[in-house]
């Protein structure tokens, strides 16, 4: 049995160890708002944090996972995640919207460890985030927004 | 007031008791009584002429609650370019609506019922703003004419707005809930009763909201779905969850047309979870929107499905690949380039090219390149798939739901009223998902299962190899000069598989619509012209990707012009707005192109005015002229696709390592009217990223047929760091002329504008795409 606590919740699940934390998270535990993207740790979709760091769980096998797993469900609850979504939706960032849950998660996973970074670290940060729609300028201006709300908190 | 408007309250008096069209749980609907003689007459042109046309029975596409909810059915498909936000955004504003107080819903596939729902062609908003803005001003009457007869007042003296209807002379006012079970027990007004809100009246329609060029406006954007998005809760394809669901993945063959010579699944049945395997029988060639063909893996859990293809021991026979197997990029391009040396099949023909050119002060040639790519929505195709009872049932995310639906029913032999496609966000689409291959896959296995679920999901492996690839092209041009640089000649000779050949038969040539996209539509002011079109054959699955055949047109046009103006010692806006010559409409059917996107060459003339003045605001708006530091240049682009007209700027920087540096992109578009500017905006800042990824580093080439690239680490698309520093769009106020396409006209300049850029930096002339490595070598 591999046991992961998700959002506060524990699961123990009667899956094989090598499976991609992505896959348990989605098709066995159900939660469907971390996405299949490559499968390969290219394009960040997939993005969760583990014990507040940002991991692409399409790559990471359950047995590996040593921590608590936070997923994009949970961001509202989250205060640095509130920040990045409302700057996310105030700038209306989202078009298809499948690749944002992941950047959120990036950026938040960003912001938690640096709370004002410069935009170049903003864009190193987020590189590893593919979205096709092409909403990047969207998404560096409401990480710097959510960065500005977080510094004056 | 009019007498029409004294017959028109007359006329609603009488009630009409009875029925309720569709079933609603709590959702009331309007309108008793709809008139088929107010069913849409097929057109030949735009809407009307598209299969199941359009619709404005309010019926279709309002719901009113008793509480006031506003309930907006929405039938064409969401990817991103912000539909289900801004139609309903028309809805409201029509009906007099608080936008807190809608609510979106989505229409499965029925075109009979809910108008054409194949969303693409860029056609959405223009062909579904009018019909929308009369089934909500229908609606809106209806809730009038209540309060009118609540209150025994003329209906014109009733005002709707904010969710209410108010009655200004005596203060009275009712909520849209309160009226909603008197209003529909009224007969939908005729259309010639309907009038109209002015555009003073609306507030959501054509007002600038949220992200404007860098600044936040006082107005918040509105999103439909932007509140689901942020916080996981989405529905795309990928999401839908059933019970008792079992998930697919599918070994595709490697070659297109390629069979199953033999297959050893005794691994793969060994991997914890699979099911089984199942043979899927390849599609003969041209392969339409049937399967491939191959073995799917079934599983309780798409990792365990994964896993068990990789264990799978397929022998592929090529045979019926016939040449498909000898498919090799950099030998196909070669033959092409050899071919555009000789004149092809004549598809445009004006004065006399060959004295022109031969007469010529100077001539400039050049031949361009752009590759194969793979659309590569973010979500790679997906589709769940039940089967029970003789009748099936899909949840997937299709920009064209009816060829979905079509799909399913003729791989499980049922007649379409036994199959229901549910439409779910699509997780981007960029044409890929207009082909719903993967939805009757779904199909195919799910007949196994009666009564089973099947997702059938594709890898990002699997997206990018069998795509429906956008169209390789090689296009060659010739100009001559005058001894002033001016053009007096032009060929231009193109060559790409074409997208027929998936339908039919290989024609080998373009066929009248991909001629229709910046080629034969060149509007370029030269005595004489002729545009040729050599054959070029398909190997693989050839398809829509965004913009198209525009795509390669503009990106040869508008690098080639820009040469042309090199050659000519002139610069290239002065030069460009020389080539456009005058001002004038031109009917595209006078340029050989008899297809016009669909649309009413009335309504939609080539208006090179249109083009002058986009040229004219991207140039003003990035400072065109002024002086550049060294290794930094501007770079021009223009075109007309969609009927709408879009120019772009590039501020470009070349370091000394070869990379691109992009300063800033200045775009200036004209679609008419805009519905919703904030979701333009969107479009267009996302067109031009994805632009710089088809200029930079998008491209999919083959070897013996096989896609040589799978996943992002090999087939490029841009990232972060590849988005202009600075992005602006500036929209032209044109509401005067017929609204244009915005999803795709963003993108055909977006390359050569930037490959102009580089060599204004450099002096180094792209000419095949992508750049790559090129500026480092």
């Amino acid at each position: 049995m591999i046991n992961l606590t998700i959002n506060g919740q524990s699961h123990s699940l009667d899956i094989p160890d090598t499976m991609p934390l992505l896959w348990a998270i989605r098709d066995v535990v159900g939660m469907k708002g971390t996405k299949f993207g490559c499968g390969i740790a290219q394009c960040g979709a997939c993005t969760v944090h583990i014990d507040g760091v940002a991991t692409r769980s399409c790559v990471m096998p359950v047995s590996a996972v040593t921590g608590e797993v936070t997923t994009i469900e949970a961001m509202a609850d989250d205060p640095v995640g509130q920040k990045v979504q409302q700057a996310w939706l105030e700038l209306g960032v989202a078009q298809c919207g499948y690749c944002q849950g992941g950047q959120i998660m990036n950026a938040t996973g960003l912001l938690k460890h640096n709370p004002a970074p410069q935009p170049q670290e903003i864009i190193d940060a987020m590189s590893g985030n593919l979205c096709r729609c092409g909403t990047y300028n969207r998404i560096l201006a409401a990480v710097e927004r959510a960065a500005g709300e977080e510094a004056n908190s | 007031m009019s007498d029409s408007r004294n017959a028109l309250l007359l006329a609603n008096v009488s009630r009409r008791g009875v029925l309720k069209g569709i079933a609603g749980v709590s959702a009331l609907l309007l309108a008793a009584r709809w008139d088929m003689s107010m069913a849409n007459q097929q057109a030949q042109f735009g809407a009307g002429a598209m299969p199941g046309g359009w619709v404005d029975n309010p019926n279709v596409f309002i719901q009113i609650d008793t509480d006031g909810r506003v309930t907006f059915i929405n039938n064409r498909a969401e990817m991103g370019q912000g539909i289900r936000t801004s139609l309903a955004m028309v809805a409201a504003d029509e009906l007099g609506a608080q936008w807190e107080q809608v609510r979106v819903q989505q229409a499965p596939a029925d075109q009979e019922k809910y108008g054409n729902q194949n969303t693409d062609g860029s056609r959405s908003m223009r062909h579904w703003y009018d019909p929308i803005r009369r089934a909500a001003a229908a609606a809106r009457l209806m809730l009038q004419q209540a309060a009118a007869q609540r209150w025994e007042v003329p209906v014109w003296e009733v005002h709707a707005d904010l969710h209410k209807m108010t009655h200004p002379a005596t203060g009275r006012e009712l909520g849209f809930g309160e009226l909603a079970e008197a209003a529909r027990e009224l007969d939908v007004p005729s259309r010639n009763d309907l009038v109209l809100k002015s555009d003073s009246e609306l507030r959501f329609v054509g007002k600038e909201s949220g992200w404007v060029n860098g600044e936040l406006t006082s107005s918040s954007p509105k999103a439909s779905d932007g509140e689901d998005i942020v916080s996981g809760k989405a529905i795309f394809g990928a999401d839908v969850a059933l019970d008792d669901m079992l998930y697919a993945v599918v070994a595709r063959p490697p070659v297109y047309g390629a069979t199953i010579q033999s297959v050893d699944d005794s691994e793969t049945l060994k991997v914890p979870g699979v099911q089984r395997t199942m043979r899927i029988d390849t599609a003969t060639q041209p392969a339409a929107f049937n399967p491939l063909g191959g073995i799917a893996v079934i599983a309780s859990n798409t990792w365990a499905a994964i896993e068990g293809r990789k264990a799978l021991n397929i022998e592929w026979d090529t045979g019926a690949a016939g040449d498909n197997a000898d498919y090799r990029s950099e030998a196909y391009r070669q033959a092409l380039e050899q071919a555009a040396q000789s004149p092809g099949k004549v598809v445009r023909q004006s004065g006399d090219v060959d004295a022109a050119l031969s007469s010529a002060h100077r001539r400039v040639a050049a031949t361009y390149y752009m590759p194969h790519m793979a659309q590569a929505p973010m979500e790679p195709p997906v589709a769940i798939v039940r089967v029970q009872d003789g009748k099936a049932e899909a949840w997937a995310p299709v920009q064209h739901p009816r060829a979905a639906r079509e799909g399913v029913a003729s791989v499980l032999g049922l007649e379409l009223e036994n199959v229901t496609v549910h439409q779910t966000l699509l997780g981007g689409g960029f044409g890929r998902k207009s082909k719903p291959d993967f939805v009757s896959e779904a199909a195919w296995v799910a007949q196994a299962f009666e009564g089973r679920p099947v997702k059938l999901q594709w890898t990002r492996e699997d997206d990018v190899q069998h795509a429906f690839f956008h169209a390789v092209s090689v296009d060659h041009l010739e100009a001559s000069l005058d001894a002033d640089g001016n053009a007096t000649g032009w060929l231009h000779r193109t060559l790409s598989p074409s997208i027929a050949s998936l339908f039919a038969p290989d024609p080998e040539h373009k066929q009248a619509f991909e001629l229709g996209m910046g080629l034969n539509t060149m509007p370029f002011d030269i005595p004489s012209v002729r545009l040729e079109n050599p054959p070029a054959p398909a190997h693989v699955r050839i398809g829509w990707f965004r913009a198209v055949y525009n795509l390669p047109h503009a990106w040869a046009i508008q690098s080639f012009a820009h040469e042309m103006a090199v050659a000519a010692g002139r610069d290239h806006k002065d030069y460009a707005l020389a080539l456009l010559g005058p001002d004038r409409k031109i009917d595209s059917l006078t340029l050989g192109d008899g297809w016009n996107y669909g649309e009413n060459p009335d309504l939609y003339p080539i208006d090179t005015a249109r083009l002058r003045r986009v040229i004219e605001r991207a140039t003003e708006q990035a400072g065109w002229g002024r002086e550049m530091p060294e290794g930094r240049g501007l770079g021009l682009a223009f075109h007309h696709s969609f009927v709408s007209y879009t120019a772009i700027v590039f501020d470009v920087e070349v370091d000394s390592e070869g990379s691109v540096i992009i300063h800033q992109a200045d775009i200036a578009f004209d679609c008419g009217p805009q519905a919703n500017p904030e979701r333009i905006r969107s479009q267009l800042e996302g067109a031009c990223v994805m632009g710089i990824g088809i200029a930079l580093k998008s491209e999919v080439t083959f070897e013996d047929g096989v896609a040589q690239q799978s996943n992002f680490d090999k087939y490029l698309i841009p990232r972060m760091p590849d988005a202009p520093k600075v992005v602006r769009v500036h929209l032209i106020d044109n509401p005067g002329d017929a609204m244009g396409g915005v999803g795709e006209p963003g993108l055909p300049p977006v390359a050569p504008a930037l490959c102009n850029a580089i060599y204004a930096a450099t002096g180094k002339r792209i000419r095949q795409l992508p750049v790559a490595d090129q500026l480092s070598t």
